[in-house]
């Protein structure tokens, strides 16, 4: 049995005269402990994907099953195995403390008092919380609200765990203490799975076993980080840059994206073939652009985001 | 069964410690209804009007405290819920629903009790009011009816705020005068000249008329409970009717939020 299993879901809104198709069509499985990302952009469907999978919202069509439970027809069975952390709520009680918080939401799950602290012990360690245990909620800063926040979704021990953007606008540091934590969660606990969503490229990267693009409702891809960059090794990607301002969204029909700084264009090239850095060059040269330096790459998962896509995540 | 009671107390737990943790939002709440009563004291001495008028108008703004918890710390509470993120993880746990709505309104009654204690008393001391008791029963069963009514009134009203959010609370807002007409907080309502009978049986419907009532009779008018036995069977029937009904919509409400996509959306 899968962790996560998506049949064929679409979430239609209907908003006075507008139709959004938030979901279109979507099919996919999460295996029994996997980090799963599901990388797109604002708007592009994530949040109601997690919604659906966490019984918030209802799909317009399709079915879906956390551990085999219907999360239409099964919800209370789904909900007693997962938790979720939404990156921008810090949910909780600014008048109750670090400890009361996590306190309080053991109680949610039905946490006998023992077992309770025990855990709760646990993951204010784990999150380094140790000298804010006793602080009022409202009184942290922004990264150890989420690092409660992050320790609340481990509160009743789920064997899923949906995370909607768990690093949004936090610093590197606790960025980067939070994925760490996350990632050793999932290699400790054979069987444990995580659904996260992400609009950085790099978490994703650097966390998932497997990644899902989504790009306006539909999956657009959809494997492993490694075989997606590999389905765009075939070509090398070069960054050109230039010395003075130009747009331009591909050269010769290879996808490109620029990026402007202090009059200096940077211009990143899914190239289609090695060789093809040549006609890159004569194409900025006949148009009397500078070259200032070149260098190729490996590709990344942004290259595979511009390949299926069309363009650049941030740029839309 | 024995989840849902942690889901009580630890919701109530909120409320106590709230209590305990930030008092001065307390204290306002003490010293507003006594201003009230002040003016309406004032006004029943200008008039020369009968000593336990007095008293009716204390019990009235000690009664205006359970009022204003059951508006804005049951009925708008989900909204506030819903902003900090709470309402989702309530939404996404394995429990009863009701079961916070329960905490929510079990903290707020013991908050507000004690509140509604301290304006009386504070108001004993500022003004000459007369309070007896001779029926503590039936000072009981009325007490305990009448906020079970209220809080599952408040509780009808969250779950609508479930759905409607901002457009609630308006509602609420615009709820206010009317209630505290009909409900004769300032005034006794039932042997009122001016109020048309039909009015009067309307006003019935509102637990806090039939509670404020009830209340004078017992505490004021040295009634016994032969004579709040009509109080009693209509308090008994709104807690029969409001509690299952805020169950009902609760569950309702839910259901069709969850499938307009309304339930968790922050902005409405
Ligand atoms: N409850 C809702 N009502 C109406 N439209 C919604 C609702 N939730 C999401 N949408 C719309 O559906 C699309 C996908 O939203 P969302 O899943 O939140 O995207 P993401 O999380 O990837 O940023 C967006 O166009 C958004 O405006
Ligand atoms: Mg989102």
């Amino acid at each position: 049995m899968n962790a996560i299993d998506v049949e064929k879901v679409s979430r239609v809104f209907k908003r006075n005269d507008n139709v959004i198709k938030a979901l279109d069509n979507v099919t996919l499985s999460i295996e029994k402990g996997e980090i799963f990302g599901l990388l797109g952009a604002n708007g592009a469907g994530k949040t109601t994907l997690i919604k659906i999978l966490t019984t918030l919202l209802l799909p317009s069509e399709g079915n879906a099953y956390v551990y085999g439970y219907n999360v239409i027809k099964e919800s209370n069975d789904v909900r007693r195995i997962i938790n979720l952390v939404s990156g921008g709520e810090t949910p909780g009680y600014g008048i109750l403390t670090v400890r009361e918080n996590l306190w309080f939401f053991s109680q949610i799950y039905g946490l006998s008092n023992s077992l309770a602290r025990e855990r709760i012990d646990e993951l204010i360690k784990d999150m380094e919380l140790e000298e804010y245990e006793n602080v009022r909620m409202h009184k942290l800063s922004t990264g150890y609200k989420q690092r409660l926040n992050i320790a609340r979704g481990f509160i009743n021990d789920p064997k899923v765990l949906f995370l909607d953007e768990p690093t949004l606008g936090l610093d590197v540091l606790n960025a980067k203490h939070i994925r760490r934590y996350i990632k050793e969660w999932v290699k400790n606990n054979k069987d444990k799975s995580i659904l996260l969503t992400t609009h950085y490229m790099s978490e994703a990267d650097e966390i998932c076993d497997k990644i899902a693009i989504i790009f306006k409702g539909k999956i657009i891809a959809y494997d492993t980080p490694k075989r997606l960059k590999e389905s765009v090794s075939n070509v090398t990607s070069a960054v050109v840059e230039v010395n003075s301002t130009l747009m331009l969204d591909n050269i010769y029909g290879m996808p490109a994206k620029v990026e402007y700084n202090n009059g200096i264009t940077r211009i990143r090239i899914l190239l289609d073939e090695q060789s093809s850095i040549a006609r890159v060059v004569s194409y900025l040269d006949s148009h009397g652009y500078n070259i200032l330096s070149i260098k190729l790459y490996e590709p990344t998962l942004e290259d595979v985001y511009i390949k299926y896509v069309g363009l650049n995540m941030n740029d839309q | 069964m024995i989840n849902d009671l942690r889901v009580v107390y630890a919701r109530a737990y909120v409320r106590l410690k709230g209590l305990i943790r930030e008092p001065h939002w307390s204290i306002a709440e003490v010293i507003i209804p006594l201003l009230s009563i002040s003016a309406y004291i004032y006004m029943y001495e200008a008039m020369n009007a009968a000593d336990h008028l007095l008293a009716f108008v204390a019990i009235g703004g000690a009664m205006l405290a359970f009022w204003s918890n059951v508006l804005w710390g049951m009925s708008s509470q989900f909204y506030w819920e819903k902003e900090t993120g709470n309402l989702t993880q309530y939404m996404v746990a394995p429990i009863s629903r009701m079961a916070i709505l329960v905490g929510m309104a079990i903290g707020g009654m013991l908050n507000t009790t004690l509140r509604a204690c301290s304006i009386i008393f504070i108001g004993m001391l500022l003004f000459p009011i007369q309070l007896s008791l001779i029926d503590p029963f039936a000072l009981v069963i009325i007490f305990i009816l009448s906020i079970s009514a209220l809080y599952g009134l408040g509780m009808l009203f969250a779950s609508l705020f479930l759905l409607y959010g901002r457009e609630a609370s308006h509602i609420a807002d615009l709820l206010q005068e009317p209630i505290f007409l009909l409900s004769g907080l300032y005034y006794p309502i039932f042997n009122n000249r001016f109020i048309p009978d039909i009015v009067k049986m309307a006003a019935s419907i509102i637990p806090l008329t039939l509670a404020i009532d009830g209340l004078r009779i017992l505490l004021v008018l040295n009634g016994r409970f032969e004579d709040v036995t009509m109080h009693i069977i209509g308090l008994s029937i709104l807690v029969a009717i409001l509690l299952p009904l805020a169950r009902k919509a609760l569950h309702k409400l839910e259901e069709i939020s969850k499938k307009e996509g309304r339930l968790t959306l922050r902005w409405q």
